[in-house]
């Protein structure tokens, strides 16, 4: 088997060690060799002292999904040996700290286990404590950089970019580096098969995070008001918002900001304020994950029928409750999709990459105000915090926001006078004003009944033409969302649909199930409501498989009851441990249903 | 129904203010309210500053919750922006209003349950914010739109309509300003117009969040023998610590006759658009530049059972939550999206960043 350029590897460490940075290191080195690759973080709800694995997967074809095997796996935390030592795939390798004697537990006769005393040599190479604990992890990048051959090179490049201004530390890094990398050359088999060659195929990429990337998207769209509460996943976000801000936009004669970030008392309070600042004409946001969500949801609904454009990131994570805060799940379908009581129904957009994540953001904006309603982007812990190798993003400068029906002061003088929820021109959408324009624009917002005019209602007639207007321009939001995607092939017998982060995975699976002769077409949703196109597909395709990551199948029930579509027509996959999801375990299970279909 | 148009006629003879508008023109739907509730005199001293503040009704939004107080925002300026939000949410809504439009004159009306109970959280950080809003919390010590229940600004042994004594201790909502830094805090009686007009206008003047406390009886299922809220009970038991002016910038003469007055001691208060707040201590030796002696005079009028009213504190000197952020003086809101947009050449030289 040709391993070059195609394997992963994995480190099993201890949070808050150091290791994060090494790991770090060790991808870009990859990237910068050209060769495309994908990390993947699988960490604890935690500081420091518990559990934490990140796997780095080299694929010269360009696949980005979690890898489905792991070829090496670097076992530093011995509170793990027993799980990280089975993860080996037979025939593979297993690198240990070989300062103390091999413990029972690690010993597999069917792969090769190479020791290197990381700790014994820190001890004696370093005096401080914490860089003997630090650069143990730089040591472990070293020995991979030699059995891997990973360009020194370009890691030297990389130490000097990061610690370039403080030689001291930089020296430290070098030492540390040389040390695992020396040993590696002298102890063992020097590269292992499965190795690194220099490539040119990641020239068009950069790597960046989803919420790095969404952060950035609302910063192109405009917003200026961002309001937020800390929940992991989703913090990084506003995080990237006020870093690009602090970059971009202040004003360069005054030295004032053109932005306002508020870090609210909870995230009931920092909807309201995205709210309040969109109402009052600023386009603004929230960002946050499913518990924030479930505290939205009145302010949700206020939004809704009020009508006011707001913009909601919900980077989700494990639920039900607490659930599993750091790790990855699309889970909340529903409680977006329908979010708050009464009759609701909002856009959500489903991005799959960062590169997905920055341009869908910047949709979100233009739909929010286009259809005067809440939209949700919804990513996922797995496209928000862990590192992508995505392409680069591109601006293009005749962008204009799409600010939708707001009425401006002239139109407000030349009318006779103003009513807040008039559908003129029959898409379900009323010109709305902002506070402050025109004395003729002013109107009362009310979350209570209301009438076209705005005026409160208990009059059955009148509060249902309001709400009949509210399903009729969601309806024709559905053909102005962003169109699923579709990847046909002749000859296909089955269709996958799947949206999100699954994307990588199951374009992978795509290519793997053709090679067991399974042919298959596939429809990445990308936005709710659903198009017609959706429909249409899964008519089309009688034998489908609905692939996310949740336990009650949410995506399959949100086709039944949007499109009419029967429940059981369409096969459930579902992934919803956690983890990102492998091609593996979609070829598995389309496969295994196929073979019991036929038997 | 909550909004009933009034009836537009009008007396050829009406004064008008300096933007040539009648008190009629700051008047709103018909209340709904009960009959001889306090919130509707409120409502009549809003209309009454707003007025004589030559404010234009389309630059001032009005923000409420939910709740019989959050009605009245319907009651007064037809004519300006008004959104009823969600119940104890008025706060974070114009938090967000006037991040993005720093320019429009906000004032928000609640009650004490909406407040206290439901919106104590947003109403505490909105103060910490330092959001420039006028917040009137119309406290009646009741909810009255869900019949009677106690609130918790209920005084310990008020009893309600049913002779059922409240247990718990109430929050008083000016101590609590007080203590988490509120740079102008004040009660009134919503039947002492001749006092509540002037501090509503001090309280817009005003470069930050300002609290009035407005005891305003609910003659439904508080205003019996045995409450604490009534009509009869505040105005036995109302002590004045100040009682204030407002002198507003455009009136040279009076202001210069004001400035003159300024050296005579800590009670004349200039606001940042350089109008004056003058206080006549009715209450020997309060001063309401003091934090800690306000604090100290509320508690001492408390356990007396007196209600003291007046303005209890005013900090000009704060940094409200723009200038704590320090954003450009332009409205967020009315920035051009080439000012804010970084660009495509911008766009590729950070991806160098990520390289």
């Amino acid at each position: 088997m040709n391993q070059i350029n195609d394997f992963a590897f994995k480190m099993g460490t201890v949070n808050g060690t150091g290791s994060a940075s090494a790991n770090s290191i060790l991808m870009q080195a990859i990237f910068r060799m050209g060769i495309p690759v994908t990390g993947k973080n699988i960490f604890p709800s935690n500081i420091q002292g518990l559990p934490t694995w990140y796997e780095i997967r080299v694929n010269k074809d360009g696949y980005t999904a979690r890898p489905p095997v792991i070829d090496l796996v670097v076992a530093i935390n011995p509170a793990t040996y027993k799980k990280d030592v089975a993860t080996v795939r037979p025939g593979g390798y297993l690198m240990y700290d070989s300062s103390w004697p091999l413990p029972a537990e690690l010993v597999r006769t069917d792969i090769t286990i190479l020791g290197i005393p990381f700790g014994q040599m820190c001890v004696e190479a370093f005096q401080r404590d914490r860089d003997r604990t630090l650069l143990r992890n730089i040591a472990y990048a070293g020995a991979l950089a030699a059995l891997l051959e990973i360009e020194m090179d370009v890691i030297h490049e990389m130490l000097h970019e990061k610690f370039g201004k403080k030689k001291a530390l930089l020296d430290l890094n070098f030492t540390a580096i040389r040390l695992g990398y020396d040993y590696a050359k002298a102890n063992f088999a020097c590269p292992l098969p499965f190795h690194l060659k220099r490539m040119d195929a990641t020239s068009d990429f950069v790597i960046m995070d989803g919420n790095t990337a969404c952060g950035l998207g609302a910063v192109y769209a405009g917003a200026t008001v961002g309001a937020w509460y800390p929940i992991t996943p989703s913090t990084s976000l506003m995080e990237a918002f006020k870093a690009f801000c602090e970059q971009y936009r202040v004003d360069t004669a005054t030295g004032k900001n053109k932005f306002l970030i508020i870090q609210a008392e909870d995230e009931l309070s920092a909807a309201g304020i995205a709210i309040g600042a969109n109402w009052a004409g600023a386009r603004a946001f929230t960002n946050t994950s499913g518990p924030g969500i479930s505290l939205m949801q009145e302010f949700i609904g206020l939004a809704y029928f009020t009508e006011i454009p707001c913009v909601f990131f919900d980077v989700q994570r494990v639920g039900p409750a607490t659930g599993m805060p750091t790790r990855t799940q699309q889970g909340d379908l529903f409680s977006l999709a329908y979010a708050s009581h009464g009759d609701t129904k909002h856009i959500v957009l489903f991005p799959c990459n960062p590169e997905d994540a920055f341009y869908q953001s910047v949709t979100a904006f233009d739909l929010a105000e286009r259809f005067q309603t809440p939209v949700f982007v919804a990513t996922d812990l797995d496209i928000g915090m862990n590192d992508w190798m995505t392409r680069r993003l591109q601006w293009d400068d005749s962008y204009t926001p799409d600010r939708g029906k707001v009425l401006t002061a002239e139109d407000l003088e030349k009318m006779k006078s103003f009513s807040r929820y008039l559908d003129v021109d029959g898409d379900g959408i009323a010109a709305r004003t902002l506070p402050g324009v025109h004395p003729k624009g002013a109107y009362f917002v009310r979350g209570s009944g209301h009438n076209k005019h705005g005026a409160y209602t208990e009059d059955s007639a009148e509060y249902q033409e309001v709400l009949d207007r509210l399903d009729h321009k969601l309806r024709v939001a559905a053909d102005h969302v962003p169109a699923p995607e579709f990847h046909r092939q002749p000859g296909a017998s089955v269709g996958l649909v799947s949206l999100g982060g699954c994307h990588a995975a199951v374009l992978e699976a795509v290519d793997r199930l053709r090679d067991q002769g399974i042919v298959a077409d596939y429809m990445r949703i990308r936005a709710f409501p659903f198009a017609d196109a959706v429909k249409t597909f899964l008519l089309q395709h009688p034998n489908t498989f609905v692939i996310e990551q949740n336990r009650d199948a949410q995506l399959r029930a949100l086709f039944a009851i949007e499109t009419g579509v029967a429940r059981d027509r369409m096969t459930a996959v579902l992934d919803y441990g956690g983890e990102p999801l492998t091609a593996r375990v979609v070829v598995n299970a389309v496969a295994s249903h196929l073979d019991g279909a036929r038997s | 129904m909550t909004s009933i148009a009034k009836p537009q006629i009008r007396h050829p003879g009406l004064l008008k203010n300096a933007l040539g508008l009648t008190k009629q023109d700051y008047e709103g739907a018909m209340s709904t309210l009960c009959a001889g509730c306090g919130h509707d005199s409120v409502t009549a001293a809003l209309v009454q500053a707003f007025w004589e503040l030559d404010c234009p009704p389309h630059r001032a939004a009005k923000m409420s919750g939910i709740g019989c107080s959050s009605k009245t925002t319907a009651y007064f300026m037809k004519n300006s922006h008004g959104f009823n939000s969600v119940h104890g949410r008025m706060p974070s809504v114009t938090s967000g209003a006037n991040a993005a439009n720093r320019e429009l004159m906000y004032i928000g009306i609640s009650g004490d349950g909406d407040s206290l109970s439901i919106g104590l959280g947003q109403l505490s950080h909105a103060i910490r914010r330092n959001v420039r809003m006028l917040y009137v919390l119309e406290n009646n010590g009741v909810y009255g739109l869900t019949k009677g229940q106690f609130s918790a600004a209920s005084d310990i042994g008020s009893t309600s309509k049913k002779g059922e004594a409240n247990v718990q201790a109430p929050i008083d909502p000016c101590l609590l300003a007080l203590t988490l830094g509120a740079t102008f805090v004040a009660r009134s009686f919503s039947g002492d117009k001749a006092q509540l007009v002037p501090i509503i206008k001090a309280g817009l003047a005003h470069n930050g969040f300002a609290l009035i406390d407005v005891i305003s009886p609910c003659v439904s299922f508080n205003d019996h023998e045995g409450s604490t809220k009534s009509y009869k009970y505040t105005r036995e038991h109302e002590v004045e610590l100040t009682s204030a002016d407002y002198v507003p910038l455009r009136s040279a003469i009076t202001l210069a006759e004001a400035a003159k007055n300024e050296t005579d001691g800590p009670t004349t208060v200039r606001m940042h658009d350089g109008s004056l707040v003058r206080f006549r201590n009715t209450h020997a030796g309060y001063d309401p530049t003091n934090r800690e002696e306000a604090w100290l005079h509320v508690r001492q009028c408390q356990k007396r059972s007196e209600v003291a009213t007046g303005v209890l504190f005013i900090d000009e000197s704060g940094q409200d939550m723009h200038a704590v952020a320090d954003t450009v003086s332009t409205p967020l809101a009315d920035l051009p999206y080439s000012a804010l947009c970084p660009g495509a050449a911008a766009l590729d030289t950070l991806m160098k960043d990520y390289r």
